[in-house]
C-alpha cells in the first residue's frame, strides 16, 4: 500500500522470496487491535493479582486448599489425558489402517460423543449412577445394595474421558489418514513385523498427531467446569466459582491466575514435544493396503460397541428417559421452559459469530499473506482464547466491569466480548486455511487486471475463502451455544440462555426439565461435528 | 568412489543362462475385485540376472512387484525365492520373512529417521558395531560418505535415490526389487542414476527385478526384459531380440515407433503398398495367399523424390528430434508411415514421395 509508510517501516518485512510481501498498515493496525483486545482479560487478571497486598497472597498460596485443588486438577488431567489416549489411538487406528466391518459407522459413532456437552453427560451419569439413580433402583431388586460412588475424581475422569477421547480420536485418525502407509511396507521388506514397524515407524510419525489431541483433552480437562462442579471434585474451576460466590474474590483471583500457569505449561510441553515432529506433511497419495483383523474383528467391534454404549447411547438415553418423565414428579418449581430461552441462545451465539469473524478476517488474512514476526505475533495472540478457561475469562471481565465499567458489567456487550475472545481461535484457524489454499497468483493477476488490492481481495480471495469463513462463523456459533461458565457469570440478570437454565434446573435436582433443552443442546453440537466433519477433506477411505 | 570395491564385468549371457533360478513366479494370478492385475503369469530369474517388467501403466507390474515382495497375496498360483515357496500352496510368508528389498517409486524414506538410521532401519538383527560398519558401507558404496548424519527431507532427489537403494541393499536381500526407479528424477539425473544404479548393483552381484514404463531404461540397464500388458507377459527375452523381433503386435508398436505395412503373399513374394519384397525379407514367412502386417520402424524405410507415377504416397507430418526426422507418410492405400531421415529437411508437407522398404534385417510379421 502506498499510505503509511511510517506503520509499514515497523510492519518489517515479509519472508523474502517475494520482495512484495509487506504487510498493509491498515489491516496490521486492525490485527494488533483486534489482538489487543484478545489479550486484554489476562493482563487485567494480572493486575488484579498484583493488587492483593504480598502477605495475603503469600497465606493464600501455601494454604492447604491450594494445594489440594492443584494436586486434584493434576491429577484429573494426567488420569483424563492418558485415559482419552488409551481409548482414542486404538480406535483411530481401527477405522484407518484395519478391514474392520462398517468402519465408516463406526468413524462416525466413536465420534459422536463429542456431540455431548460433558456437563450433560455428567447429569446422565449422576441420574444413571448415582445413590437412587435409574441403575441403583434397577439393580436394587436384583439384591445390588451399592454401586461404586460416582462422584469424586474417578467418576470425574470417567465423564471428561467419555465426552474428550474422540479429540484424541479425531487428531490421530488424520495423522494415519495423511501417512504414508508405504513407509510400514518399506519397514516390512526391511524385516520389521507388524508390530515392530508400528513401533517403529507408525507410531514416531502419528505421535504429534497424538499429541496434538492429548493437548485438546488435557486443556478440556482443565478448563471445564460443569463436569467437576457437577460430579463434586474440587478442581480449579469449581473452587474458583464457589470462592468467588463466597466472595473470596482474592483467591478466586490467584487461582484463576494459577489455572493460566498450569494451562501455559501444557502449552509449553506440548510445544516441546511437536517442535521437531512438525514438518512431517505425509503425501499419503496410497493408502496401501489395509491389516486383517481375522479373529480380532468380534473383540474389536465387541470394544467399539461398548465405547458407542458408554459414550452416546447411554446420555441420550437417560435424556429420553426423563423426557418421557416429563411428568408432575419432575417438572415444576417454578423452572417452566420457554423457548423464549432458546432464542436468547441463538441470540447472543449469532452476535459473537459475527463479531469473531469480523475480528478473524483481517487476522487471518495477515497470517497467511504476509508472514513476519509481527503478524506471527497477532495470530498467536489471538489464540489465547485456547488457554482461556470460561471460568476465568468471565471473572476477570467481572472484575474489570464491576469495579471499572459498570454500565457494561452484566450486559450482552461484554458477554459477546467474553465468547469473541473464547472462539476466536476457531474462525481464524479455519480461514487462515483457507486463505492458505488460495493461490497468491490469482489476486496479483487481479492487480494486473488493474484492481486495487482491496478490490481484488473482495472480488477474488473472499469469494474463494467463504467457506472457510462461513465454517468458522458456524464454529463460533455453535461452540458459544454451548458456553456454560462464563455465560453463568456474564449474563445479564434474567436473562436466561439454554445452558444456564439446564445449569438451574439440574441444581434445583428437576431434571426432567433439563431434557428438551438439552437434547436441543446435542442436536446443535451435532451440527458443529458436521461442520468440522464437512472440512476435513474427503479422505474417508 | 568405490574403487577399493570388486567390480563384476558384464555377466555373458550363457552364463547367465546356466545360473539357478532365484525368484519364480508360476501361474500367479491378482485380481482387485472382478478386474484381473496379473492373470496367470510364469516367470524365473536367475541368480545375478538385472530382469525388467517393462509396461504401460495399468498393465500389472506393480503388483507383481507387491506380489514379490509379500504386500499383497496372490488369489492364484505360486511364488518361490530362493527355491522356497512364499506364497501359494496354502502359505504366505510376511514381507519381513522374504529375503527381498525394495525401492519405492518416491523412495518412501523415514521422514523422522537420519540417512544412517534409514540405512540402519532393516539391520536390527545385526550387533551395533557390525551395523556401523555395514552403513558406512553403504554410504560409500553409495557415494554418500558423510551423509549420514543428515535429516533426509533436505536431500535432492539423486540423494534421496541413493538412500533409497543403500537401505534396501544394506540387509543383503536374495533379490531386489525397483518400482519406477527413476520416474522421480528429472532427464538428466535419470541417465546418469542409471549408470550409477546399474554399478552399485553389479557391485554386490545382487538378483535385480525392476519395473518400468520407460522403454529405454529397460532395453540399456536389463539382461533381459518382459512386456507386460493387461496382467499377461507378452514376450521375455534379451533387449535387442524383444525390440528386433517382437512377438506380438503389441510389443512391436509399444517399443520404438512402429508402422505396421499390409501384405499378401503371391508366390515367392510379398505385394504391399511399398512393391514386392521377397518373402525371404520376412522371418520365418507363412505360405502363399497369407495376408499379414509387416512390422517397419521408421529406419527401415526410406523416403524418396521421386517422378509422379513412380510416388506411392504423400508426407502429411514431420517431427524433428534434433539429430534425426521422421516424416509421416499417409501411403496411398491409407497406410500411414514413419520414416526416419537423417539429413536437414528436404520435404514439405503435402510433397508427393516415393517410400521404399531399406532394411537390412529379415522383418517381422503378424498375420492379419
Amino acid at each position: 500500500m502506498a499510505s503509511g509508510d511510517g506503520l509499514g517501516a515497523l510492519v518489517g518485512r515479509g519472508d523474502g522470496h517475494d520482495g512484495t510481501a509487506r504487510s498493509p498498515a491498515g489491516l496490521t493496525l486492525v490485527g494488533a487491535l483486534v489482538a489487543a483486545a484478545v489479550l486484554f482479560p489476562a493482563t487485567w487478571l494480572v493486575l488484579r493479582v498484583v493488587g492483593i497486598p504480598l502477605d495475603r497472597t503469600i497465606d493464600l498460596l501455601t494454604s492447604p486448599t491450594m494445594a489440594e485443588v492443584l494436586a486434584n486438577s493434576v491429577a484429573l488431567v494426567a488420569v483424563v489425558t492418558l485415559a482419552s489416549a488409551l481409548v482414542g489411538v486404538p480406535l483411530a487406528f481401527l477405522t484407518a489402517r484395519t478391514d474392520l466391518p462398517g468402519r465408516r459407522v463406526v468413524t462416525v459413532l466413536v465420534a459422536l460423543p463429542l456431540v455431548v456437552p460433558s456437563y450433560i453427560g455428567a447429569f446422565a451419569f449422576v441420574s444413571a449412577f448415582g445413590p437412587r439413580g435409574e441403575f441403583a433402583d434397577a439393580l436394587a431388586p436384583l439384591g445390588v445394595e451399592s454401586i461404586p460412588s460416582i462422584y469424586g475424581l474417578l467418576g470425574t475422569a470417567l465423564v471428561l474421558t467419555l465426552f474428550t477421547y474422540p479429540y484424541v480420536f479425531l487428531t490421530t485418525r488424520a495423522a494415519l489418514l495423511g501417512f504414508d502407509a508405504r513407509l510400514v511396507e518399506a519397514a516390512r521388506t526391511l524385516n520389521h513385523s507388524r508390530w515392530g514397524a508400528f513401533r517403529r515407524v507408525t507410531l514416531p510419525q502419528i505421535a504429534p498427531g497424538i499429541a496434538a489431541g492429548s493437548l485438546l483433552v488435557a486443556l478440556y480437562t482443565l478448563s471445564d467446569f460443569g463436569t467437576p462442579a457437577i460430579m463434586g471434585l474440587d478442581v480449579f474451576t469449581r473452587v474458583i466459582y464457589v470462592e468467588y460466590n463466597a466472595f473470596g474474590r482474592d483467591f478466586a483471583a490467584l487461582l484463576s491466575l494459577q489455572l493460566l500457569a498450569v494451562t501455559a505449561v501444557i502449552l509449553a510441553i506440548e510445544s516441546r514435544l511437536s517442535r521437531d515432529a512438525s514438518a512431517y506433511g505425509g503425501s499419503g497419495r496410497r493408502s496401501g493396503s489395509r491389516m486383517r483383523l481375522g479373529a480380532w474383528t468380534f473383540p474389536a467391534l465387541a470394544y467399539v460397541c461398548v465405547i458407542a454404549l458408554l459414550g452416546l447411547v447411554l446420555p441420550i438415553g437417560i435424556l429420553l428417559v426423563w423426557l418421557q418423565r416429563g411428568s408432575p414428579a419432575f417438572a415444576g418449581g417454578g423452572f417452566e421452559f420457554s423457548w423464549v430461552v432458546g432464542w436468547h441462545s441463538v441470540y447472543v451465539s449469532v452476535l459473537a459469530a459475527g463479531v469473531a469473524t469480523l475480528g478473524a478476517v483481517p487476522v487471518a488474512y495477515l497470517a497467511a499473506r504476509y508472514r513476519s514476526t509481527l503478524t506471527t505475533l497477532i495470530d498467536r495472540a489471538t489464540y489465547v482464547g485456547f488457554a482461556f478457561p470460561g471460568v476465568v475469562l468471565g471473572l476477570a471481565l467481572v472484575y474489570f466491569g464491576s469495579a471499572y465499567a459498570p454500565a457494561l458489567y452484566q450486559t450482552i456487550p461484554l458477554l459477546v466480548f467474553a465468547y469473541v475472545v473464547r472462539f476466536l481461535p476457531q474462525s481464524v484457524g479455519s480461514i487462515r486455511s483457507s486463505v492458505l489454499q488460495v493461490d497468491p497468483k490469482l489476486s496479483e493477476a487481479a492487480r494486473t487486471l488493474g484492481r486495487t488490492p482491496t478490490e481484488a481481495f473482495r472480488s477474488v480471495t473472499l469469494p474463494l475463502i467463504a467457506p472457510g469463513v462461513i465454517a468458522g462463523a458456524a464454529l463460533v456459533f455453535l461452540t458459544t451455544m454451548k458456553e456454560l461458565p462464563a455465560t453463568l457469570l456474564l449474563r445479564p440478570t434474567g436473562f436466561d440462555t439454554l445452558v444456564t437454565y439446564i445449569w438451574r434446573v439440574q441444581d434445583a435436582g428437576y431434571y426432567g426439565q433439563a431434557a428438551v433443552p438439552a437434547l436441543a443442546l446435542v442436536a446443535i453440537s451435532g451440527l458443529s461435528m458436521l461442520v468440522i466433519v464437512g472440512r476435513e477433506p474427503n479422505d474417508v477411505e | 568412489m568405490s574403487n577399493e570395491l570388486p567390480i563384476d564385468l558384464p555377466t555373458g549371457r550363457e552364463e547367465l543362462a546356466e545360473r539357478e533360478t532365484v525368484l519364480e513366479l508360476d501361474g500367479v494370478s491378482k485380481r482387485y475385485g472382478d478386474l484381473p492385475a496379473v492373470d496367470d503369469l510364469s516367470l524365473s530369474v536367475r541368480r545375478g540376472e538385472f530382469f525388467t517388467l517393462l509396461g504401460p501403466s495399468g498393465c500389472g507390474k506393480t503388483t507383481t512387484l507387491r506380489l514379490l515382495a509379500g504386500l499383497d497375496r496372490p488369489d492364484d498360483g505360486v511364488v518361490r525365492i530362493g527355491g522356497e515357496t512364499v506364497a501359494g500352496e496354502g502359505s504366505f510368508r510376511d514381507p519381513e520373512e522374504r529375503d527381498v528389498g525394495l525401492v519405492f517409486q518416491d523412495f518412501a524414506l523415514f521422514p523422522h529417521l537420519s540417512v544412517a538410521e534409514n540405512i540402519a532401519f532393516g539391520l536390527q538383527d545385526l550387533q551395533a558395531e557390525e551395523r556401523a560398519e555395514r552403513v558406512e558401507d553403504m554410504l560409500t558404496l553409495t557415494g554418500l560418505q558423510g551423509y549420514g548424519d543428515r535429516g533426509v527431507d533436505g536431500l535432492s532427489g539423486g540423494e534421496r535415490q541413493r538412500v533409497a537403494l543403500a537401505r534396501s541393499l544394506a540387509p543383503r536381500p536374495a533379490v531386489v526389487l525397483l518400482d519406477e526407479p527413476f520416474s522421480n528424477l528429472d532427464v538428466r539425473l535419470r541417465v546418469e542414476m542409471r549408470e550409477e544404479v546399474r554399478r552399485i548393483l553389479r557391485v554386490l552381484r545382487v538378483t535385480v527385478v525392476s519395473v518400468t514404463h520407460d522403454q529405454e531404461e529397460a532395453l540399456s540397464m536389463s539382461d533381459r526384459v518382459g512386456i507386460m500388458h493387461d496382467g499377461r507377459l507378452e514376450q521375455v527375452g534379451p533387449p535387442e531380440e524383444v525390440f528386433e523381433s517382437p512377438d506380438t503386435r503389441f510389443v512391436a508398436s509399444f517399443l520404438g515407433q512402429a508402422s505396421f505395412v499390409p501384405g499378401r503373399i503371391e508366390g515367392d513374394g510379398v505385394d504391399t503398398p511399398l512393391g514386392r519384397l521377397a518373402t525371404d525379407d520376412l522371418i520365418d514367412p507363412p505360405e502363399a495367399g497369407t495376408r499379414l502386417s509387416i512390422l517397419a520402424r521408421p529406419d527401415d524405410l526410406a523416403v524418396r523424390v521421386a517422378d509422379i507415377p513412380e510416388t506411392n504416397g504423400q508426407v502429411t507430418g514431420r517431427q524433428y528430434t534434433g539429430p534425426i526426422f521422421i516424416y509421416e507418410v499417409e501411403l496411398d492405400d491409407g497406410t500411414v508411415v514413419g520414416c526416419q531421415h537423417n539429413h536437414v529437411a528436404e520435404y514439405e508437407v503435402g510433397e508427393r514421395v516415393r517410400v521404399d522398404i531399406d532394411a537390412r534385417h529379415p522383418l517381422a510379421w503378424y498375420p492379419e
